[in-house]
């Protein structure tokens, strides 16, 4: 590769890459992130390159390997372009109907479209499709455009434009001003003004400085920073670079947590398509400026997200949190200013950069401009990755881009920003998204995690979930956080197997006050936040559990029977053999029955029966057992 | 360059560098620690200093150990507010230090009135009677750089350890036994005052 | 405590180690990242990357040749969850018990698991074929519940296949 050594090259190249792209050449976008190959994507694309291979067609169609596009529960996906047509739940078998019928004759193949399950539509481009219509996509839609390997398609594409403007016509202040002037607020969940922070560092003494890329995404049920990482690694190093030359850094890391191997790959590799490119190194475009990035791969804790913990973990030191009333900003890595922000922040800078300040506040509210990606996940219908602008309602997240609730189940809460964030009842599925909104009712934004649950999930189990995730993530340094975690978790779990007692939920109140004031860092601070606002919300479920013993939600192993109705029992042996403790008694045409004492309760009958006949009791007493020999009432259309 | 700052109710004069706690000494206000020392670097893991600041009209609560003085700074070294704190802070760290109480924990328990046995009663573990404030380990640091004893694990996982290849390093410099605030590290008895970190990770301590 | 005292804690009692060239393995890496002590934590996972576990012999030569503290290095090796100071598994099967996968059935998946294999979490099969481990979000929550085998995703598992995904892993 040619080192660029000025914005004018850059320019030429561009153009040539553009006119390049301009025939009209057949492309085949197989998505290859984390969701897809989980659904077997690489299959996919191997079977539509052999089928290329066998029809001669390797020349004339392009194949590429793409980023996420957030449908990940439709993976694998495939999209045809100049056509834009996408293909969803594509399987290997697939590919030769796809190249003799959509490639080579320009037709579609009708059942790999999208089928809207509510009206029967079959969509042949993702703006037909429900669940982007409602989106706007200005930082994941290049995912697709692109393969995260290539510098060049992202140049192609305008890729650092933004780069080469803030180089060479604007100054370090100038950048920061804009930066302020778009509002753009810190995405990693806590809200604070990037501009400001940047400022900060800026005006920090001491010429050694950092920028640092927070890839230490490790919220439960959010992959926002993933699918960026992975799909447009250079709009996160392009965004680090403008913001090391505003700050006045040299220097940079990015931070990528262990379970994310393709994310650390793919930045790795982006990192060093830039240097060839002198976009990152000595004399960056010619414009003087020097800037180096360094990977730095976690090994698996959470806690290693805060910022401070993170700066140790790049010293090499243990990632826990240090006391810092003294601001990041000012002494980070090794004591020096450090600005750390997360992976969207950054991805937002370039945007911020090109299109200009006014352009990104008219996206989202007055308190918080932008677009914010949540990972909508849980009983939704349509789980994925979608990228809204700020303050668009929970209803129309869950509702209108989600499809509703899985199953035809009834909504009960929606929990936001991990195990920072907290539960957010039916009645607030008005609220506008957005950094205040979600504060007010006892929630946070957090890194954008929207896990929705329905009328199968308790309350308490939930609340238990998060005190259980965050006593295994918690340094263990401070005794509020440690300590505070230890008991809470052993009352909920108490709670949750039905031995509670009344005052469990006043030590739970003392407890969750001492952590929110006096714990070291914002793991322990917000750790509380799940349990307060389940408590505050969901009162009545803790009363059930606390003095009927029962669990309304029937989640709750301890408080739950399986009991086999006899009049709607098969006596099919699907759930017999399913049982691994033997409970289950009854033979051929014999009504199956539970023996109680035997039953583990591990759910493994209810999930086996296909005539809906086992169900779960809670805090009711369970029928005594039909007589022997009771042959099964047989139903029309059963087997 | 000379801060002023009010630690309640009385003005004090400090310097760039110091902290609420240091600023408290020279009015003869005491805050209670456990895990500072005046030759190490706040360490902030207690949080039993926890004071009340005031600044531009917002009221927080903050480790007074790490807290730098800043001028225009009020303090509130008492309260009910920060008593329940202190309080609490006392009760959950008395799961590790069971019902033997002695030292400086033993003054502080029946100063704030805490009832050291409620919660080791709701979370039922055998307690170690170290509090993991990390004295004795960073002094240790401090003594030989190399330590003989070092943390291991997180979260409630987390203990002291003794590498017993670093035995040979360890002079008698007794660092690390004066400044146990429950009195686990004695100098009396032959046994070295943790586990081997051989132990731990066969979990036969 | 005095050195003498010390000398009680029975050193002896440590695994011998059947790997050749400790020092030579160790050295290579730690040259690769020039000596440089801020990238303890990534020859550490270089180290687990290539033994699937850190033999204590290990943390001792990474302690000496990058000049840092043992008690630094044990401490890392036992705060992460990506280190193993125990031998692992021929296989490493990670169940994800993140939010998306746990409301969608992820415990069940677990204890089936857990009673396929006869082990519990974070132990070895006797076999030395299967370790189970946990993971708080594999960030495919879309796809939940989610089982990771040596880094492979499997993505919507129901109890009654799980059999059928550990057969594949010999």
């Amino acid at each position: 590769m040619k080192r660029i050594d000025s914005p004018e090259d850059l320019e030429k190249l561009r153009r040539k890459l553009r006119s390049k792209k301009k025939t009209d050449k057949t492309t085949i976008s197989v998505c290859v992130s984390t969701g897809c190959v989980a659904l077997g994507s690489i299959k996919v694309l191997e079977a539509i390159k052999a089928e290329l291979e066998r029809q001669g067609l390797v020349e004339t169609v392009n194949v590429k390997e793409t980023g996420c596009l957030g449908f990940c529960e439709q993976g694998p996906r495939l999209s045809i372009h100049p056509k834009e047509i996408c293909y969803f739940k594509v399987k290997p078998e697939d590919a030769q109907e796809i190249v003799s019928k959509t490639v080579i004759k320009g037709e579609v193949v009708e059942r790999l479209l999208y089928k809207d399950p509510a009206t029967g539509k079959v969509a042949r481009r993702l703006d037909e499709i429900p669940f982007y219509r409602h989106q706007v996509r200005p930082l994941l839609a290049n995912n697709e455009r692109i393969d995260p390997k290539s510098i060049n398609d992202y140049i192609a594409l305008g890729g650092y434009e933004a780069l080469a403007k803030a180089l060479f016509k604007m100054t370090p202040e100038d950048v920061i001003e804009e930066i302020k002037r778009a509002n753009l607020r810190g995405r990693g969940g806590g809200g604070f003004p990037t501009g400001i922070k940047w400022e900060t560092t800026r005006k920090a003494p001491g010429h050694l400085k950092y920028v640092i890329v927070n890839c230490d995404e490790g919220d439960p049920g959010a992959f926002m920073d993933r699918s960026l990482m992975e799909g447009n690694p250079h709009s996160v190093l392009e965004g680090l670079i403008i913001g090391g030359y505003a700050i006045g850094a040299g220097e940079g890391f990015v931070y990528v947590r262990e379970e994310y191997p393709l994310a650390a790959e793919n930045i790795t590799n982006a990192i060093r398509q830039a240097e060839e490119y002198g976009l990152l190194g000595e004399n960056i475009l010619g414009s003087g400026f020097n800037f180096k990035v360094r990977v730095h791969r976690g090994a698996g804790a959470f806690v290693s997200g805060e910022s401070s913990a993170l700066m140790n973990a790049i010293e090499g030191c243990i990632g826990e949190p240090r006391p810092k009333y003294v601001h990041t900003a000012v002494k980070g890595v090794w004591g020096r200013p450090s600005c750390l922000n997360n992976v969207k922040t950054w991805a937002n800078i370039p945007l911020i950069i090109l299109n200009g300040a006014e352009w990104f506040r008219k996206i989202g509210t007055e308190g918080s401009s932008g677009t914010a990606i949540f990972s909508l996940v849980g009983k939704v219908n349509n789980t994925g990755l979608v990228e809204v602008p700020m303050g668009i309602t929970l209803r129309d997240l869950i509702y209108k881009i989600g499809g509703g609730i899985k199953d035809g189940k009834k909504f009960k809460a929606v929990q936001t920003g991990g195990p920072s964030g907290g539960f957010i009842p039916e009645q607030y599925l008005n609220l506008p998204v957005d950094f205040d909104e979600l504060n007010r009712v006892g929630s946070m934004m957090g890194s954008g995690g929207m896990v929705v649950m329905d009328e199968d999930t308790c309350m308490v189990d939930a609340a238990r979930f998060f005190i259980d995730f965050l006593l295994e993530e918690s340094c263990g340094k401070c005794i509020p956080c440690r300590e505070g975690l230890r008991v809470l978790s052993r009352i909920l779990n108490d709670i949750c197997e039905g031995k509670g007692v009344e005052e469990d939920v006043m030590i739970v109140e003392e407890i969750a006050e001492t952590m929110r004031d006096a714990s070291l860092c914002a793991l322990g601070t917000t750790a509380a936040n799940p349990v307060l606002t389940s408590l505050k919300y969901f009162r009545d479920e803790w009363d059930q559990h606390l003095k009927a013993k029962r669990c309304p939600a029937k989640a709750c192993k301890a408080l739950v029977n399986y009991y086999i109705e006899p009049e709607k029992c098969q006596a099919c042996q699907l759930c017999r053999r399913e049982c691994p403790t033997g409970a289950i008694l009854g033979g051929v045409e014999q009504v199956h029955w539970i023996e109680q004492d035997k039953c583990v309760k591990c759910g493994s009958c209810y999930e086996a029966c296909r005539f809906n006949a086992i169900v779960k009791l809670s805090g009711e007493p369970i029928p005594p057992p039909p007589p022997e020999g009771t042959k099964p009432v047989r139903r029309r259309g059963g087997r | 360059m000379g801060l002023k700052l009010k630690i309640d109710d009385k003005e004090v004069e400090s310097m760039e560098g110091e902290t609420i706690l240091d600023a408290a000494k020279k009015l003869g206000i005491e805050i209670p620690t456990l895990c500072h020392h005046e030759g190490l670097e706040p360490y902030g893991a207690c949080r039993i200093c926890s004071v009340e600041i005031e600044k531009n009209g917002r009221k927080r609560i903050v480790a007074a150990c790490c807290y730098p003085a800043e001028d225009g700074l009020n303090v509130k070294t008492r309260s009910p507010r920060i008593d329940r704190i202190r309080r609490i802070i006392i009760e959950l760290a008395a799961i590790n230090v069971g019902g033997d109480l002695s030292g400086k924990f033993l003054e502080l328990a029946a100063e704030y009135k805490a009832d050291t046995s409620r919660f080791l009663q709701k979370v039922k573990v055998e307690p170690s009677k170290c509090i993991l404030c990390g004295l004795c380990v960073r002094r240790c640091v401090e003594a030989c750089w190399d330590s003989v004893i070092g943390f291991v694990g997180r979260g409630v996982n987390r203990r002291i350890v003794v590498y017993p290849e670093n035995a040979s390093i360890c002079s008698t410099c007794d660092h690390c036994h004066g400044i146990c605030p429950t009195g686990r590290i004695t100098s009396i008895g032959p046994d070295p005052p943790f586990p081997s970190i051989d132990d731990v990770l066969a979990g036969r301590e | 405590m005095s050195s003498l005292q010390l000398e009680r804690v029975k050193a002896h009692e440590r695994r011998p180690i059947r790997l050749q060239g400790v020092a030579a393995i160790v050295n290579r890496i730690v040259e690769e990242y020039g000596y440089d002590k801020s990238m303890l934590i990534q020859v550490l996972l270089r180290l687990q990357k290539s033994f699937s576990w850190l033999p204590m012999e290990m943390l001792l030569e990474v302690s000496k040749q990058l000049k840092v503290p043992l008690s630094q290095v044990y401490q890392i090796a036992t705060f992460y969850k990506a280190f193993s100071l125990t031998p692992r598994g021929r296989h490493l099967v990670r169940v994800c018990m993140g939010t998306a996968c746990k409301v969608r059935g992820a415990t069940n998946i677990l204890e089936k698991i857990q009673r396929v294999l006869k082990i519990e979490r974070d132990e070895t099969t006797p076999d030395g074929r299967f370790t189970l481990e946990t993971i708080n979000c594999a960030g495919c929550c879309a796809l939940g519940p989610v089982i990771t085998v040596d880094g492979e995703y499997h993505g919507n598992v129901k109890t009654h296949n799980v059999e059928k995904i550990l057969e594949q892993y010999r």
